[in-house]
């Protein structure tokens, strides 16, 4: 029997982490109901190891092993490395959240592990069974995590409605991913492409297998006409939820967009084009419309959300090596965004309540000017308003899309993140213009402190230096 | 028409019909049953498929096990059934009416003109010496070691997640702890209480 030994070096950091988890999941047993100090470092110390790992691990030349199924090229390394730090914010900001609530458990920490292993095979996976296997770890983790505070109602209901959409948006890409198979007779990425490239097989079963897979990747970005759960789901889980639900997978997500459309059906590029584009301009101007008419920040967030991953898709379905690194370089920023701006979040909230509505921002500049200046910059942000980072992340899709001679969408995407400008400087303005509804002090840790200033700064730095990121995301492609 | 292929009909017939009223039955065990045959049904398929391990591993696994739990799950829940057929009739015709659509799009899209037997080779057909058992365990636990790994951890999550949202202390709970019982002291149990003697007084009344 032929069998060649995998090599196990390139995935080592996979390994280190679901071990990892393992052991934080039994520490945890042996922890004391109210303190799981010991439970939290390990999951923070896991993410830094892993981290470690996979930079010490890089190489420039892709590697490939597990019979071709999984690559660790750079695009996964750079991904991954931003999947460890964006879960390692979102466990520091969550801390004193959760435990003001009595709901710091270690399950928290062990489902957030898995569901961080299961979007590192999204990114490094290159076969579709293998895309499939860490999109049902992570949404797993994820459903569950939604309903993780069992007593509130709107969870449950939030983590209803997760399952049974993911459930089917998982099916529908089955049927997709089935279809590849029944004409290729192969699930390995390589052999598919090569397949689809010589012409073998039939062209429409494979058009056929490529809509279920686009609808399919369409439910799990959430972008327009499969966005229904996002609004529900971003209000309905606790805010620590929301902050996980609404940054890491989006990353993972952008991984296994590239992997399916561009490692797989890079030679159907003229057939998913298309999708894309109705997908990307109902997204862009349905979320940045609806957004207007929220009162419930996270609501609003959640369609921003939804406009960003319109954007998102413009720079993937211009279809050349720049319009990719522009999407990467799109989704990092806006997880850079979407930390700070859930992170804001969970700094006002305390026991008992919820700062969930826009009225709870009011006046925040009297409350602590330092914390309304870090909004600011994120908002600023996310309406892409120079000298923030967030117009260099338009700026660079838009260029990708006009390269591609797509001048008529560049201009239809700019029309409309002008009406979404509207409502990201309403917050602003009623932080800065209106008298505070509430005049509590905002009690938090220092480390939250350090952390929300960061990465609001960040926002402002990688503005003004946006180089070095770009550079990384363009390597990725080249 | 060859025995296989009347077989084959037989089964798949009845695999159809049994799908269809897994969905259209009134009675949510008459559902689980039909499901059970469904399942049956496409063992006996996968079974003409040369497929006998996989086969004999769906009838043990979910005939034998998933199903039995799941009935006794949707006997055990309270359904109000008129609360679930609500609107059924509403929104009938327009399902009815995108279901048709789908299939017949489908149907041209994947009938026999790409997928027909002359398209698509025939299987290899094995000797009775031939074990598919062998087959399947030699790349599952080689080639397939990745994928296979990964479902483990699924199934871990699974049970951790089942776990974490089903566990919980009731306060109510009346359950003993046995460590605890061991561990008892007389001194925590019984209190002396000094106390005067007291007088018999006749009762009143």
């Amino acid at each position: 029997m032929a069998f060649e030994r995998p090599d196990l070096i390139p995935v080592l950091p996979e390994i280190f982490v679901v071990t990892m988890a393992c052991v934080v999941l039994l520490v945890d047993v042996y922890q004391r109901q109210s303190n799981r100090m010991l439970t939290y470092l390990l999951s923070q110390a896991t993410l830094v190891g892993g981290l470690i790992l996979t930079l010490s691990l890089h190489t420039s030349a892709p590697e490939y092993t597990f019979g071709d199924t999984f690559v660790k090229d750079t695009m996964s390394d750079v991904l991954k490395g931003f999947i460890y730090l964006s879960a390692f914010v979102v466990f520091l900001y969550s801390r004193r959240y959760l435990q003001e609530r009595g709901q710091l458990t270690g399950e928290f920490f062990v489902l957030g592990l898995f569901a961080v292993l299961g979007m590192m095979v999204m990114v490094s996976a290159h076969s579709l069974l293998l895309v499939y296997l860490g999109l049902e770890l992570l949404s797993l983790c994820l459903y569950a995590m939604v309903a993780l505070n069992r007593d509130s109602k709107t969870s449950a209901e939030a983590a209803m409605k997760y399952f049974v959409l993911g459930a089917l948006a998982s099916g529908m890409l089955l049927y997709g991913m089935s279809l590849f198979y029944g004409v290729t007779g192969s699930l390995d990425s390589r052999a598919i492409s090569t397949a689809v490239t010589m012409g073998v097989g039939n062209e429409i079963v494979l058009k056929l297998g490529l809509v279920f897979i686009v609808i399919g990747l369409a439910f799990k970005l959430g972008s327009v006409p499969f966005h229904m759960w996002v609004p529900d789901v971003y209000h309905g889980s606790p805010t620590n939820i929301t902050l996980f639900i609404g940054t890491v997978p989006k990353i993972a997500a952008f991984g296994m967009t590239i992997r399916l459309l561009v490692d797989t059906a890079a030679a159907m590029h003229v057939d998913w084009q298309q999708m894309l584009i109705i997908l990307a301009m109902l997204s862009i101007a349905v979320g940045n419309v609806v957004a207007i008419a929220q009162t419930n920040i996270k609501r609003m967030l959640a369609y921003s959300t939804i406009s960003h991953m319109g954007f998102l898709l413009l720079g993937v379905l211009s279809g050349s090596a720049d319009g990719y690194s522009s999407a990467m370089f799109y989704t990092l920023v806006y997880a850079i965004m979407g930390l700070g701006g859930f992170g804001m979040i969970l700094l006002l909230s305390r026991a008992g309540f919820e700062a969930e509505n826009l009225e709870d921002f009011k006046g925040l500049n009297e409350r602590s000017p330092w914390m309304a200046f870090m909004m600011l910059l994120l908002m600023f942000s996310m309406a892409g308003v120079p000298p923030t980072v967030g117009f260099f992340a338009k700026l660079s899709v838009l260029q990708a899309a006009v390269r591609a001679d797509l001048i008529w969408l560049a201009v239809f995407a700019v029309v409309f993140s002008v009406v979404g400008a509207f409502y990201y400087l309403r917050v602003v303005k009623l932080m800065y213009f209106d008298k505070p509804v509430d005049v509590q002090p905002i009690v938090c840790g220092m480390d939250m402190r350090v952390a929300l200033s960061i990465n609001g700064t960040a926002v402002l730095l990688l503005g003004m230096f946006p180089g070095t990121l770009m550079a990384l995301c363009h390597t990725a492609f080249n | 028409m060859e025995p296989v292929q009347f077989v084959f009909y037989a089964f798949a017939t009845v695999l159809v019909l049994a799908s269809l009223a897994v969905i259209t039955a009134r009675n949510p065990v008459y559902s689980v049953l039909f499901l059970v045959l469904a399942f049956f049904t496409s063992a006996a398929i996968w079974l003409l498929l040369e497929a006998e391990f996989l086969a004999i591993t769906l009838v043990l696994v979910y005939v034998g096990a998933v199903m039995v739990l799941f009935l006794f799950v949707v006997m055990m829940l309270d359904i109000n059934l008129d609360q679930l057929r609500e609107g059924f009739a509403k929104y009938l015709p327009v399902g009815a009416l995108v279901g048709f659509i789908i299939l017949v799009q489908m149907v041209i899209v994947l009938g026999p003109e790409q997928f027909g037997l002359d398209r698509v080779a025939d299987p290899v057909k094995h000797g009775p010496d031939y074990s598919n058992t062998k087959e399947l365990g030699n790349v599952l636990y080689t080639d397939y070691v990745f994928p296979f790994e990964l479902a483990s951890v699924i199934l871990l999550v699974a049970i951790v997640a089942a776990i974490a949202l089903t566990l919980r202390r009731r306060p109510e709970n009346k359950a003993m702890n046995a460590a605890d019982q061991i561990k008892v002291k007389r001194a925590e149990r019984i209190k002396l209480i000094a106390m005067a003697p007291e007088k018999d007084e006749p009762a009143e009344g």
